[in-house]
């Protein structure tokens, strides 16, 4: 029995799946689609969606869990901080158990680093208040949802004159690496289901680039069961119809221009720079660092130090799982040598990670 | 880390809300929401900010699949 049995609105989620059914009935080829946001993998897990899909619907995760993407050489960087005397490390609970080159946060706080988890960066900057003898560091990671947050911490630590709050910076902006990965031939993209929360914030407008380049179907889908179903019809249906067009279908939260005031906010603090993504390497123009007015608050700036050499995970796929190419089955240390409890790389971290919630719902 | 949750405003002071899901209360700010938000409204709350406002029915339904698919962990 999957989850699904179990939720309110299974017979609408039901009848949605015998629809779309009938929709690719006798279809040679399935339709592949990928979905590029941590709780929309969590979901189509916890949901047993695929099972309910038929075989002529295939669902695959990309980049979309923002721990899974930060790269080795940023967790290492925490890490050689975290030893400097004085200072705290704050973050999200995600970021603890990733495994750097040769060590993890929660490995140096057991070692006697003062590092805390916080729910908001308005915490870390409450924390600094506090604490105006410590530098205090938040390791500002996330996607479009988070960066206006961060950004409105640093706005609000200026305006109180908190000279000892930082971000460690390593946002990342969407819809660019879905378009890297649509023109892939090996992936054969034929629709996105396009993250929720994150187009709250960037809106449905913002995939038309995407759309128009790519001829790439998108629909900007919510968290339910019922949601994501829809979302892949409306999907499966422009497939049919030989569009590519941007559709909302989670028009409850997500408008047409986004949230305008917090896009504004990103632009007051953050400015574009090139980010490196695990797996997908350098992406230009696809990350957010803190520009010069308020480069006071910028850890990298501000608080310098010497960083180990890179090492990757031998034997880690998480940079094919992260580009879609394989699924977490396929990765042989799965489930053997990797487990949440012991977990070789980042997709088996954090519980938006491909690897995570398969391991979870696996049966 | 993702994961937005709506949640009820019971309380706003200096552009600051007190909201609540399940009798846990949060602050949220709403700094990044330009249009009014008003006492009983619902928000989506992500990393203790507001970032977007959605209509009661909406949010309901929303709380309700929200609560039936994520540990209370995942929704913090
Ligand atoms: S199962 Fe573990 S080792 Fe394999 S790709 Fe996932 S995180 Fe990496």
């Amino acid at each position: 029995m999957n989850y699904l049995d179990q939720f309110q609105d299974r017979n609408v989620v039901r009848g949605l799946a015998d629809r779309i059914a009938q929709l690719t009935a006798g279809r040679a080829a399935p339709m592949t689609f990928m979905e590029v946001c941590g709780t929309h993998t969590m979901a189509i897990s916890r949901y047993g969606i695929r099972s309910i899909l038929p075989s002529q619907v295939r669902l695959i995760s990309g980049p979309g869990c923002p721990v899974c993407v930060t790269p080795n050489s940023y967790i290492d960087r925490a890490v050689a901080m975290c030893r400097i005397p004085g200072i705290i490390i704050t973050t999200f609970g995600d970021m603890m158990r990733v495994p750097g080159s040769s060590s993890s946060l929660m490995e140096q706080r057991a070692k006697g680093a003062d590092i805390r988890t916080v729910y908001s960066p308005l915490d870390a900057m409450a924390l600094a208040a506090k604490n105006r003898d410590r530098q205090v560091v938040f390791l500002g990671v996330g996607f479009e949802t988070t960066a206006p947050a961060i950004a409105g911490s640093i706005l609000t630590a200026a305006r109180q004159g908190l000279d000892n709050y930082f971000v460690l910076a390593s946002h990342k902006v969407m819809p660019k690496p879905m378009e890297i990965l649509a023109a892939d031939p090996e992936l054969k993209i034929d629709g996105y289901i396009c993250p929720a929360h994150v187009s709250a914030i960037i809106g449905g407008n913002a995939y038309r680039p995407l759309v128009e380049n790519q001829h790439v179907p998108c629909v900007v889908t919510g968290f339910e069961p019922t949601d994501i179903m829809q979302g892949v019809e409306m999907l499966v249906r422009q497939v049919l119809e030989g569009v590519s067009r941007v559709e909302i279908q989670y028009s409850r939260v997500v408008s047409w221009d986004g949230n305008k005031k917090a896009q504004e906010i990103i632009a007051q603090v953050f400015t574009p720079c090139d980010a490196q993504w695990r797996g997908m390497g350098t992406i230009p123009g696809t990350g957010l660092e803190i520009n010069d007015a308020y480069a006071a608050f910028d850890a990298q700036k501000a608080i310098p130090v010497e960083v180990e050499e890179l090492q990757e995970h031998a034997g880690c796929l998480c940079g094919e799982i992260l580009k879609g190419k394989i699924a977490p089955s396929d990765c042989p240390l799965f489930g053997t040598t990797c487990t949440p409890e012991a977990p070789v790389g980042a997709c088996m971290v954090s519980s938006e990670g491909s690897c995570a919630a398969a391991y979870k719902y696996m049966n | 880390m993702c994961v937005g949750v709506p949640m009820r405003v019971v309380s706003i002071e200096d552009g600051n809300a007190v909201a609540e899901i399940d009798g846990v209360k949060r602050e949220a700010s709403l700094m990044l929401l330009a249009d009014e938000v008003q006492v009983g409204d619902f928000i989506i709350v992500h990393a203790g900010f507001a970032i977007s406002r959605l209509d009661e029915e909406d949010a309901r339904e929303t709380i309700a699949m929200m609560r039936e698919a994520f540990a209370p962990e995942d929704m913090a």
